[in-house]
Formats: C-alpha cells, sequence, structure tokens
C-alpha cells in the first residue's frame, strides 16, 4: 500500500513537472489582445486540495503541516533571499504573520531556489536571513524542489493561502501578498488578509487569484 | 528649437516632475546621443501592443529589469535583433519594469553604460496588477519575458523565456515579409 502510494505521489510530481515545463516553455496563442481570461496555471489552482509536506526548516528541524494541529489553514509562500521583490516583502510576511497567525493561519515560508546557481539562497544564508529579518515563522528549504513543482510555484514570492476542509487542505487563494510591491501606497488592497477574512466569514476570496511580478523560481538543471 | 523639443518629448512622459530632470538628459543626449527613455503607465504603454489590424510591423516586446541576471543576459540577442533587421518592418522594443524610483538611480545610468539601441521605455505599473494578464494571460509574472505581435497576421506569441539570437531569428523571420 505505501509503495503504491509513494509511486503514485512520484508520478504525480513527474506529471505536474512535464506539465509545468510544457506550459512555462511554449508559447501560447491566446484569443484576443488584453484579454484576462483566466488561465489553468500548472500545479494547484484555486478549489484543489494540496498535499502536505515535509521539508527542513532553519533550526534543522523537520517541519509538516500536519504538525500545526491547531492551525486553521495556512499562508504558504514560496519565497527566497535574494530576489529583490522578495526582499521587498520580508518585513511585511513578519507584519503578515502577526495578524494571520493569531487568526489560525500561520506562515510557512519555502526556498524552493537551487543554491547552486544563486549561493545567496543557501540554507546558512536562509538562517541568517530570517535572523537578521526576525522572521517569526519556519522558513523552509525545498532541496528537492519537488513541493514547489507539486503547488505550480513559478517565482518567488509566491502565496498560496491554504484551509483546512475536513482533514484536507484546501487552496481558497493563490497570488501576490499585497497590489504594492514597492510599498509605496496607503491604502495598499492587502490580498491575503482580505482573504483570511472573507474564508473567515465562509466566503469565497474576491479576489482568489491575483499575479504579480516575481523572480522566477531557479530550478535545478 | 530645443524648448520645443522638449515639451514635445516632455507628452511623452506622466510625471510632469520629471521635467528638469528630462531637460538635463536631453542636454546629455546631445553630447552623448544616448536615447531617451520614456515613462510610461500601462494604459499608455497598452497601446504598443495593439498595432492596426493591417499593420504589417513584427514588434518583439521584451520585459525586463536592471537587476534580473537572466534579462540582461538576453539583452544582446535583443541589440542584434534590433540591429539586423534595421532596414525590415521589425521593431524591437526593451519595455523595462523596474521600479519607478528606480528610473534615475539604474533604469538611465543602465541604458546609457550599455549604449543600448533598441527603443527602452519604463512602464510604470505599479497600483495595476492586472497588467499582467492583460500583456498576456499566460504570463506568470516571471522576468524574462516576451512577446512577438504582428497585427496583420493575427500573430500574439507570448514567452516566459531567456532567448538566444537564433531562437528570436526563427520566431520573426517567418513572419516578415519579403
Amino acid at each position: 500500500m505505501r509503495l503504491i502510494k509513494s509511486t503514485l505521489s512520484f508520478l504525480t510530481v513527474i506529471v505536474v513537472a512535464l506539465f509545468s515545463f510544457g506550459f512555462i516553455n511554449h508559447a501560447r496563442t491566446p484569443l484576443s489582445f488584453g484579454e484576462g481570461a483566466r488561465v489553468r496555471q500548472p500545479g494547484y489552482n484555486v478549489g484543489d486540495y494540496a498535499a502536505d509536506f515535509k521539508l527542513k526548516n532553519i533550526d534543522d528541524k523537520m517541519v509538516s503541516l500536519a504538525d500545526y494541529t491547531e492551525a486553521i489553514g495556512f499562508v504558504v509562500v514560496f519565497t527566497c533571499n535574494h530576489c529583490p521583490y522578495a526582499k521587498l516583502y520580508e518585513d511585511r510576511l513578519v507584519a503578515l504573520d502577526k495578524v494571520s497567525k493569531k487568526k489560525g493561519y500561520p506562515v510557512i515560508a519555502i526556498n524552493p531556489n537551487d543554491a547552486a546557481s544563486h549561493p545567496e539562497d543557501s540554507f546558512d544564508n536562509m538562517k541568517k536571513r530570517a535572523k537578521d529579518k526576525g522572521f517569526t515563522f519556519p522558513y523552509l528549504v525545498d532541496e528537492t524542489q519537488e513541493v514547489a513543482q507539486a503547488f505550480g510555484a513559478a517565482k518567488t514570492p509566491h502565496v498560496y493561502l491554504l484551509q483546512k476542509e475536513e482533514g484536507k487542505l484546501k487552496v481558497v487563494y493563490i497570488g501576490a501578498i499585497d497590489d504594492d510591491t514597492e510599498n509605496t501606497k496607503k491604502d495598499k488592497v492587502k490580498y491575503v488578509e482580505n482573504a483570511i477574512d472573507a474564508v473567515e466569514k465562509g466566503e469565497k476570496p474576491n479576489p482568489d487569484f491575483t499575479k504579480a511580478v516575481g523572480c522566477t523560481i531557479k530550478w535545478k538543471s | 528649437m530645443m524648448k520645443s523639443s522638449i515639451i514635445k518629448t516632455g507628452t511623452l512622459f506622466v510625471d510632469r516632475g520629471l521635467m528638469p530632470f528630462l531637460f538635463l538628459l536631453l542636454t546629455f543626449s546631445f553630447v552623448s546621443s544616448a536615447q531617451i527613455v520614456p515613462v510610461l503607465t500601462f494604459d499608455v504603454f497598452q497601446k504598443h501592443l495593439q498595432p492596426a489590424n493591417d499593420n504589417d510591423t513584427v514588434y518583439v516586446i521584451n520585459f525586463w529589469a536592471t537587476w534580473c541576471k537572466p534579462c540582461v543576459e538576453e539583452l544582446p540577442a535583443f541589440e542584434k535583433l534590433n540591429e539586423t533587421y534595421a532596414n525590415q518592418k521589425v521593431k524591437v522594443l526593451l519595455v523595462s519594469i523596474d521600479f519607478r524610483s528606480q528610473y534615475e538611480k539604474q533604469v538611465v545610468p543602465f541604458v546609457q553604460k550599455n549604449k543600448l539601441k533598441s527603443q527602452v521605455m519604463l512602464m510604470d505599473a505599479q497600483g495595476d496588477n492586472d497588467f499582467i494578464d492583460k500583456v498576456n494571460p499566460a504570463w506568470q509574472g516571471t522576468i524574462p519575458a516576451t512577446t512577438v505581435i504582428q497585427a496583420s497576421s493575427k500573430t500574439n506569441k507570448f514567452y516566459e523565456k531567456q532567448f538566444t539570437f537564433e531562437e528570436l531569428e526563427n520566431i520573426i523571420q517567418p513572419l516578415i515579409k519579403k
């Protein structure tokens, strides 16, 4: 049974990997210019159920979402050390965790980047960065990049808001943290916080999917 | 003569506060012949994505930023494309998505230092998080990203990858009207 399960999950990773590879590298011709139609994204889409994972935290302990028995959900964010956009959001991630953790949605940060091509994203540098920035949340390393592939994460930062539903993890929001990467607007729209508020009320987040510019995840070649 | 050209170019700018800087830049440009980099809002920029139906020019529009390593690495390929097809209906646009606040500090010095010949512009899309989908729904939001548009053949290709010159040539050659 176990063998079947692991074979299945391995196959899933392969399928997801092939799928995302195809999606990212091949051109697509949309129907018309500037049409904002939703394209099915590789990996998880809103409404899908996410699989749990087990990754190493900067304190060298393994973390999986199942460890958080009290949590109602999670703010899973793919981020890294080197990307200018990820850097801009570090302080705001700490602030977000402060708010979301209280509501039962702790932030779980994951660095999926290949440290061989980007040494700034190494495990040791993750430890330093988390200490310097006072991260209040786990900062996990996705060394095999399988978690990022399963999620369909494309960039850093890239947020997936998960909500527990009958023991499963439902994806309820995917996208940006807010609408103000450079952090210059007073009246910024805090997408993730708003999504949590909506889910708390039993509503569907609006928007439940946003796009913002980020740095490509550095895949191992 | 100089004054009128400033005003004319100034209409390209969204932010009128740039005028004194533009004046300096323009003065400087007479010496160095470096190109002037306009700053556009997405709405203004969007016109470049929508050429008239009978327009058979091949527009190669590359989204990049000074901080993006693979983008900077592929810029010479776009420059070569621009140079090689200078006498044909091919137009290369290098659209920087650096932050507006980096315009003076990063973008202009970068364009001058690297003597970029293709048309460079800075797109200030701050506050318009839909711009990624408006460029192309297939865009995940990472750079480098490139779109190739030829209205007359209804071509609208989109790529989220790093290009070589040969790859670019293979895309545009079948589109160029002989």
